[in-house]
């Protein structure tokens, strides 16, 4: 593990004098495998794949040997599952069409949740959604799905479908298509996009600024004599507040980028607008 | 430990190839995952409860329509029994009212030929009593008559002609007051 994008570390850097804060450099420290390849792994990086590897066996073992009469743990499991496969899934698409994108979504789903909860667990403390790579593909696996669902159900219809609205005057027709263009094959990949990496890399910001902060009062400011130091209770309490708090951002951020997808394939597959 | 300085170039908004790299390794490691384990697990275990729930709906059914055919007849049985008891008490009400009707014939049939048996006997001692009664009222009178005259009737024609008229007329005296002769004999 690398230490340097450990607040410890920062701030031991920074000892020198005053206090340093949180960087966007935490998401690209330098890489510790295959530099100079296409897979260079950085800290982020393996926290990623560390990440896939806890989450395929959580699932793998998780959903294994389900029972009738559910274990505790088959309960626990089950919630998660039941949660993405009908609360995302099928109340949006429905039991048929459901059954088709049930895989594309669910990964999506417990894919995004697990790389945003390594951005609160302590040692890890980075969340490698953070980095707009990850994002961007799912988006764009989001946006394929979407337009192939459309394709296969209305065949190059679709495109007529989706952007010439009826009942819209027909002066300002090529405006609106203009702006459902806008709206539905661009601005929707690139809000997927932006939205969960952007959530990461705030929240990785605060947590990080309240906890570099509490170091910064408890081992400088109050071990140099100074009272003032005691305000880092405050930014520690803090710390913990946002902890809490970004764990739901977390399981929220899934939540939405899974129910967009889920929404943007049933829009595509419908007739009407 | 290399100091924070020395860093690969970042940017927030393009990705690095690694980034795509192993985002897209992460994606498709879990979406096998997902179809070639996951799904098929969870489904293989939802269509199990549904057949699980769906056979215990069909045996509850079953044992309710048993539990209803079983009912049905013990009701049957029920009646069919009720009614074979009221067919019961009825003979035996018949029977009954058959055998005292009986008791009663034969009753009345034996009182019959008791008063019968009676009454032959009674005519029967009422005629040998006449008949002795009539040789001795004879005798007697003969008797008498013999004291009365002095001399013997003996036992002449005309004596006995003389007794067989008397005892006539006493016989039709006799009859003109039957009902109270005979109520004199009978004591």
């Amino acid at each position: 593990m690398h230490a340097s994008s450990l607040p410890f570390a920062v701030t031991a850097d920074g000892s020198g004098g005053g206090f340093v804060g949180p960087s966007i450099d935490d998401f690209f420290p330098a890489g510790v495998l295959f530099q100079g390849t296409p897979f260079e792994l950085n800290r982020v990086l393996l926290i990623r794949m560390f990440a896939v590897v806890v989450l395929v066996l959580v699932l793998w073992l998780g959903t294994r040997n389900w029972k009738v009469m559910p274990t505790r743990g088959q309960v626990a499991m089950e919630f998660l599952i039941d949660f993405v496969r009908q609360g995302i899934v099928i109340d949006t698409l429905g039991e048929k069409a459901g059954k088709r994108f049930m895989p594309i979504i669910m990964t999506i789903f417990f894919l995004t949740l697990a790389l945003n909860l390594t951005g609160t667990i302590p040692g890890l403390q980075i969340p490698s959604t953070g980095l707009i790579g990850q994002a961007l593909i799912m988006a764009v696996i989001a946006y394929v799905t979407f337009i192939y669902a459309g394709i296969r159900a209305h065949g190059i219809r679709y495109f007529k479908i989706a952007l010439w609205i009826p009942g819209v005057p027909l002066p300002i027709k090529p405006v609106i298509a203009l702006l459902e263009f806008l709206s539905t094959f661009i601005i929707r990949p690139v809000t997927l996009t932006l939205r969960l990496t952007m959530n990461m890399v705030a929240g990785h910001m605060l947590l990080a600024l309240c906890f570099l902060a509490t170091n910064f009062f408890f081992i400088t400011v109050l071990a140099s004599g100074n009272l003032l130091g005691g305000i880092g209770i405050a930014s520690l309490l803090f710390g913990v507040v946002f902890t809490v708090l970004e764990l739901f951002i977390a399981a929220l951020q899934a939540y939405v980028f899974a129910i967009l997808t889920a929404i943007y394939v049933q829009m595509a597959l419908s007739d009407e607008h | 430990m290399l100091p924070a300085a020395v860093r690969t170039e970042g940017s927030i908004l393009l990705p690095s190839i690694p980034d795509l790299v192993w985002g897209t390794i992460a994606f498709v490691v879990v979406l096998v995952v997902v179809i070639w384990k996951v799904l098929p697990s969870v489904n293989r275990a939802l269509d199990a409860r549904r057949d699980a729930i769906e056979g215990g709906l069909k045996k509850a059914e079953e044992a309710q329509a048993g539990a209803q055919q079983a009912l049905e007849h013990y009701n049957a049985q029920l009646a069919e029994a009720r009614a074979e008891a009221g067919r019961i008490r009825e003979q035996a009400r018949e029977d009954a009212k058959k055998i005292r009707a009986e008791l009663v014939e034969q009753a009345q049939s034996d009182a019959a030929r008791v008063v019968a048996n009676a009454q032959t006997q009674i005519e029967a001692e009422r005629a040998a009593a006449l008949a002795s009664l009539r040789t001795e009222v004879g005798s007697l009178a003969l008797g008498l008559a013999s004291t009365v005259i002095g001399e013997s009737l003996g036992d002449d024609k005309r004596s006995s002609a003389i007794v067989d008229r008397f005892l006539a007329d006493l016989e039709t005296a006799d009859a003109s007051a039957a009902s109270s002769g005979r109520a004199g004999t009978h004591r």
